[in-house]
Parts: C-alpha cells; sequence; structure tokens
C-alpha cells in the first residue's frame, strides 16, 4: 500500500512541476494545487497507513489510526484552499490589466514600467 | 498570567478584526491600528522583562501536557523578536498615516499588517513545527494581500511571481514536516530535539535538515533561493517594502536558526558547513546586486540579502561569540533596514524618482535628512560606535575562533562592500548640483514623514551605544541556542 | 444572452433549503462524529454559490442582505472570543469547556465551548468564500 501511495504522489509530483512550468497562468495554479494535494498525500504516508478503527476511544478498540496527519492535513487543505482561491482572484485581476495570461510577457523589467 | 506569551500575537489579531467593521472610516482605523500596536508593544516589553527575570515561558495550548498539544516557547530571542517586530510596526504605522494613501488604507491595508504582525509574532515564539507552518501561512497570505494592494501594473505582475515562490515553498515545507514526523513521530519542536539526540542523527535527519534549510532558505533568501526577492520586494509601496524588507526574510532567518541549534546538532561538519558556504555566497551575490543598481531600492534591497549572509554565517559558527554576534546583528539589521526604507521614502518622496542618476544636490535644501541617512548608512555599514559594529564584530571573532579564517575576511570586506554602495546613495543624491527640477512638494508631508524614520535612526544610535546594557539580554538568547537542554527542559517540564 | 432556467431556478428554490438544512446538521454533528464549523460552512457556501447560478448577483443580495465581510469579522471575533475566554480562568489558552445540561425538548445535552469557536469557523468560512466569489462575479 505504502508504494502504491509513493508511485502515486509521485505522479502527482511530476504533473505537478510540469503544470507549474508551464506558461499560461490557470496551468500553473493547477499545478500548484496538485503540489499540494501531493503533499497531503505524502502526510498521509508518512504518518503510517496501519490502524482500522478510527481515533476515538471506545472499549476493546486497540488499532486505531494516527489521528495527527489528518488533523495536520485537514489544516493544510484549509490553508491550501484559502491560498488558491486568492490566487485565482489575483490571476483573473493581473489577465484584466496586462491582457494576457503567458507568464513569459509578464517576465517584466525595470524598463517596461 | 501564564498567557502572558500569547499577548503580542492575540492583541494585533484581535485588533486587525475589529478593524474590519470599520472599513470606511480611515480615521478610527488609524486610531485602533495605533492602539493596537501600542497596547502589543507594551505587553511585549512586560513579556521581554518577565523572560529575563524568571526564564523561558512555555504554554501548551489547550490544556494537553506537553509534546501532545501545541506549545508556545518564549525564549530570550524569540522575546527580543517580537518586540524588535512590534516597535518597527508602529513607526511604519505612523509613517503610513502620511504615505500610503486613501485608496489603500480603505482596502484593509491596516488590518493586513496586523495579521503579518500576528503572524511573524506567531512564528517566533511557536514551539511546534507544523504550527510554524501555519503562523507561516498567517503572514504569507497577509503579506500576499500586502504586496498587491494598490493593483499596480507591476504589483500584480510582481505579485503573482512571490505568491508563487511561496506556494511551492509552502508545499516543501508540509513535504518535510511530513519526512520528519515520520523519523520522529513528534511534532514539538523539543521534542522533536530530544528524540532526534536518542537516535544520533542518522543520515536522513540531515536530508531533513538541508530540506529545512532549502524551505526556509527560500523564505529568508539565501543564495541561490533569493532570486525571487529583489522583483517582488521592489513592487509595492515604502512602507510595505520596509516592513517585508525588515520582517519577513527575518522569520525564515530565525527559523533556520532555530532548528540548526535545536535540532541537526550532531552533524554540525556537514549541515553547518553547507550552511556557512551559502551565506558566504550570499554575501557575495548581495554585494554584487549592491553595487551592479543606480535604483534606491535596489541598493537596499540587495543590503537585506548581504545581512541574511552575514547573520546566518555567524550562526553557523555554533560558537559563543559567532551565534551572540547573529543575534546582535538580526536585532541591529531589522531596526536599520526599518530605518534606511523609510529615509529613502523620504528621498523618493522629494525627488519623485528613485533613480540616483536623476537626482542631485539634495543636501542644500534638506540637510537633516542627508545628515541622518548618513548616520544610518555608517550604522548599517558598522562604524563604531554605532549599531552594526558590535554584532559584526563578534561575528568576525566567532569566525576566527573556530578557524574559518578566509570567510570572516570576506565578512569583513563586504562591510567595505555595504560602506561603499550606502554611499554611493549619499554622493549621488546629496551631493553636486540637482539634475532637474524638483517636484513641488508639501513641506508639512515631509516633515511627518521624516518623524518616525528620524525617531528609528536615533533608536538604533542608543542600540549601538547601549551595547553594554543590552548584553545579558544577548547571553540570554545566546545561552538558549547554544543549550538546547534549557529550551527542552523549559517546555517538557 | 436570455436563458431560460425555469427548471434550474425552481430546483435551487428548494434543494438550497435542504443543503442549508443539512449543514447545519453537519455543523451540530461535529464534535464527536464527521462533521463541524468548517465542513457546514463550506456547505453552506455551496449552496449560496447555487443560488447565485440560478439567478444573478444583485437578486442574491436582494435575498441574503449580509454584509459578508462584516460576517467574516464576527466569526473571528466569535473564535477569538471563545479561545480567549481561557485566559480570563487562567488556564492556557485553547483550555475547552464543557459539561452535560438538561435543557427542555432536548433533554440531558452535552454543551461545549467548542462549538461556538465552531460557529466562528462556520461564519468565517462562508463569509470569506463569498466575498471572493463576489469580487470575482461582480466585475463581468
Amino acid at each position: 500500500m505504502e508504494l502504491l501511495m509513493a508511485i502515486l504522489i509521485g505522479v502527482l509530483f511530476t504533473a505537478a512541476v510540469y503544470l507549474i512550468l508551464s506558461r499560461s497562468i490557470l496551468k500553473i495554479i493547477i499545478g500548484t494545487g496538485l503540489l499540494s494535494h501531493g503533499a497531503h498525500l505524502l502526510i498521509l504516508t508518512m504518518g503510517g497507513l496501519g490502524g482500522s478503527a478510527p481515533p476515538v476511544l471506545s472499549d476493546g478498540v486497540t488499532d486505531f489510526a494516527d489521528p495527527l496527519p489528518q488533523a495536520l492535513i485537514l489544516t493544510a487543505i484549509v490553508i491550501s484552499f484559502g491560498v488558491t482561491a486568492f490566487i485565482l482572484v489575483l490571476a483573473y485581476r493581473a489577465y484584466a490589466v496586462h491582457k494576457t495570461d503567458d507568464m513569459n510577457q509578464l517576465k517584466g523589467n525595470d524598463e517596461h514600467d | 498570567m501564564i498567557n502572558l506569551l500569547l499577548f503580542p500575537i492575540i492583541l494585533p489579531f484581535f485588533f486587525a478584526i475589529l478593524l474590519l467593521f470599520f472599513k470606511e472610516k480611515i480615521r478610527t482605523q488609524r486610531i485602533l491600528t495605533l492602539i493596537g500596536v501600542v497596547v502589543s508593544l507594551a505587553s511585549s516589553l512586560v513579556l521581554l522583562w518577565t523572560v529575563k527575570t524568571e526564564g523561558i515561558q512555555a504554554i501548551t495550548l489547550g490544556s494537553w501536557p506537553a509534546p501532545f498539544g501545541i506549545s508556545m516557547v518564549s525564549d530570550m530571542l524569540s522575546a527580543l523578536l517580537v518586540t524588535t517586530t512590534l516597535l518597527l510596526t508602529l513607526f511604519i504605522v505612523i509613517y503610513s498615516f502620511t504615505s500610503i494613501g486613501e485608496e489603500r488604507e480603505r482596502y484593509f491595508y491596516y488590518p493586513a499588517i496586523l495579521f503579518m504582525v500576528t503572524g511573524v509574532n506567531g512564528a517566533f515564539t511557536t514551539g511546534d513545527i507544523f504550527n510554524m507552518f501555519v503562523f507561516f501561512e498567517v503572514l504569507l497570505i497577509a503579506s500576499y494581500i500586502l504586496i498587491v494592494l494598490g493593483g499596480t501594473k507591476k504589483q500584480l505582475r510582481e505579485s503573482l511571481k512571490y505568491i508563487l515562490v511561496n506556494v511551492i515553498s509552502s508545499a516543501l515545507f508540509v513535504i518535510t514536516v511530513a519526512y520528519l514526523y515520520s523519523v520522529v513521530g513528534t511534532l514539538n519542536m523539543a521534542d522533536i530535539s530530544v528524540k532526534i539526540s536518542e537516535v544520533n542523527q542518522p543520515g536522513i535527519i540531515t536530508v531533513i535538515a538541508v530540506l529545512f534549510l532549502i524551505v526556509f532558505g527560500i523564505k529568508g533568501s539565501i543564495f541561490p533561493l533569493y532570486f525571487w526577492l529583489p522583483g517582488s520586494y521592489a513592487a509595492p509601496p515604502i512602507p510595505v517594502l520596509a516592513l517585508f524588507g525588515a520582517l519577513l526574510t527575518k522569520v525564515g532567518i530565525y527559523a533556520i536558526m532555530r532548528t540548526y541549534t535545536l535540532f541537526f546538532i550532531h552533524n554540525t561538519g556537514f549541515t553547518h558547513e553547507i550552511l556557512m558556504i551559502l551565506s558566504i555566497l550570499t554575501i557575495i551575490a548581495g554585494c554584487i546586486g549592491a553595487l551592479a543598481y543606480f535604483d534606491l531600492k535596489q541598493i537596499i534591497i540587495y543590503n537585506i540579502v548581504i545581512a541574511v549572509g552575514v547573520i546566518l554565517f555567524g550562526a553557523s559558527q555554533m560558537n559563543e561569540a559567532g551565534m551572540s554576534g547573529a543575534v546582535f546583528y538580526l536585532i541591529h539589521d531589522m531596526l536599520i533596514k526599518g530605518a534606511l526604507f523609510l529615509l529613502i521614502g523620504v528621498i523618493i518622496y522629494i525627488t519623485g524618482t528613485s533613480n540616483l542618476r536623476k537626482m542631485g544636490g539634495l543636501m542644500k535644501t534638506h540637510a537633516p535628512l542627508g545628515w541622518f541617512y548618513l548616520i544610518a548608512a555608517f550604522g548599517l555599514a558598522g562604524i563604531p560606535p554605532l549599531s552594526g559594529f558590535i554584532g559584526k564584530l563578534l561575528i568576525v571573532q566567532g569566525a576566527f575562533e573556530a578557524g574559518n579564517i578566509w570567510s570572516g575576511i570576506i565578512v569583513l570586506a563586504s562591510s567595505l562592500v555595504v560602506l561603499l554602495s550606502v554611499m554611493r546613495i549619499f554622493i549621488y543624491a546629496f551631493w553636486g548640483e540637482s539634475k532637474v527640477a524638483l517636484p513641488k512638494t508639501n513641506r508639512k508631508t515631509y516633515n511627518r514623514l521624516m518623524a518616525p524614520a528620524l525617531v528609528l535612526v536615533v533608536l538604533t544610535i542608543v542600540y549601538g551605544i547601549g551595547t553594554e546594557w543590552l548584553l545579558p539580554f544577548m547571553t540570554d538568547a545566546t545561552d538558549v541556542l547554544l543549550q538546547p537542554s534549557i529550551y527542552i527542559d523549559a517546555v517538557l517540564k | 444572452m436570455k436563458t431560460n432556467d425555469v427548471i434550474l431556478q425552481t430546483t435551487t428554490k428548494l434543494v438550497f433549503f435542504i443543503i442549508f438544512l443539512f449543514s447545519i446538521h453537519i455543523f451540530f454533528a461535529g464534535h464527536y462524529t464527521p462533521g463541524g464549523g468548517f465542513v457546514g460552512g463550506l456547505l453552506t457556501t455551496g449552496a449560496i454559490i447555487l443560488l447565485l447560478l440560478a439567478f444573478d448577483l444583485k437578486t442574491v443580495q436582494k435575498a441574503l442582505p449580509f454584509n459578508f465581510t462584516i460576517m467574516t469579522g464576527i466569526g473571528l471575533l466569535l473564535a477569538l472570543g471563545t479561545a480567549s475566554g481561557s485566559i480570563f480562568f487562567n488556564v492556557p489558552f485553547f483550555t475547552h469547556a464543557f459539561d452535560d445540561f438538561t435543557l427542555p425538548l432536548f433533554g440531558v445535552t452535552s454543551l461545549h465551548t467548542a462549538m461556538i469557536f465552531d460557529a466562528g469557523v462556520f461564519l468565517v468560512v462562508v463569509g470569506s468564500a463569498i466575498t471572493i466569489i463576489q469580487s470575482i462575479g461582480g466585475d463581468s
């Protein structure tokens, strides 16, 4: 199971890097989304996939999942949700002002202001 | 009052929330912001004194026992940094009243500053590695708002890159924390330190150490990860630039110092060697940049990079002199960078340009500005008895004690380059004849902009002269950094 | 462009309340079972976005005359206030208190201060998400 997860995370990271290196802003944003998904899955895997019962203490349950990685993922998801929403708004504004979503044309230097 | 150490975090947060209710009332916003920062500053001074008299303050949120809940720890280093942060924020906020413009004030400028201060103070205070990530995000999201606020073409373009770099580094942070958790099985920083000592830092921990260096190096702009800094920092207006330049990179430096003195201390031959080499390269890269530009903002921005290198070089020596030099220089750099950015803000306001080639002869019309700029410039370069001197002296002494003669000499030589780069501004802007007619400026506005900048310069002078008096505080900070057991005992009591 | 979306609008009027009630259920279920303020808030946001899709921005604003920025502020204040309550009892920040109370209609109910915190989270999520949607949608 860990191996499968590792491959999945690797695929996610690969796709994320590919998308982030592209020129369109929207693709880059999707790439950052994939990157954070990969990171979240990595936390889950790194915390250990064992444990069959939910981490709620009740009688007779000994083999429960580690609750900490789940709490971390929830926090990280909320944060990446907020940041992604913010970049989307920003990309939209940048597109409206610059009339382009091509990062090559958004390079800019001091002479072009 | 066991919650005292949280006040510098909660109070700015509380006032930031209050400000959300007064979107259109700019006067109310200004007054509330001022009250908020002053009250937080007062609480942080009380905290500083408490840490001095009673030792490290630690609390674990939610009444959980120590390694399980989120610990907040205020040792001397973090108390000093928190106090300096709030002090700087006070001056920058006062400066903003006149310079930032009503349009920005109406769109949540002050709440964003206060949220950012919440994040910065939280990152300085937290004793939990994942919580540090959360506070990093708080300060980053607030900084995203600040950097794009105003929405000029350049800001939109640069902020996109700034955000992308930080999103990627945040993802790396999460990944690194995941690796660390899988090896040591805990997130509490004191507990991590204990667990790493128990297993005696195997190779995988060293890998994690390097990953942490990359993560914090992006935030703290070390070589070769500083590439995003000059472009992004030049986009926002001066008060925001001052805030970023003085505070944000310092959070990255603090995080490196904390992790490299608390966690990764068993294989210093590798990890700290890398840190040292990178910091020397950072200094050199910063020096090249500082000399290459004819733009006021860029010159000072590259000086941030140099300072990052100097501080980390001091920290990487892992001896008493180097470490206390790093702490001295860290606080000094926050104050002096704030002062310098505010001063060049005034220069830009007077001349209407940030291009050195287009200015000149300001000494005739604005002599006090010139002299105070000169003092700040000397302070930055470390001319005794000004504030930069003692820090650099200790850092170089530390380097010589550790046997790194050549790199010590490079640090010394960098002071000369720093001096040259800031003197160039002085020569071009203040000497000679004015090349173009100055735009008409309001004397009253000028005075209002000068006031906070001058007080800040005076503060740095006091910091330089009062070194003797500050020494006990610095010694306390250094002791905790060099002896992790003090920190661990205070948290896991 | 004029489209005929009678079906969407009629269904939305019905479905909105179902989603909203479900989000309230999820919110209260939150402490011992899956759910809570964040998920509840997102569901409510989803319901409002459905309204926005079916009708236009102005109509929805008239139907829900809230200032969503203020709502975010109130939510943050609630959350921070709950957490800071512990300062007055000199126990660590975020310490939460709970007890069983006998309420009319509900019988013995376990009440937590964590629920007030979650209510704050609920308001923050709805407020900030709708603010974002409005700022993108308001322009075109």
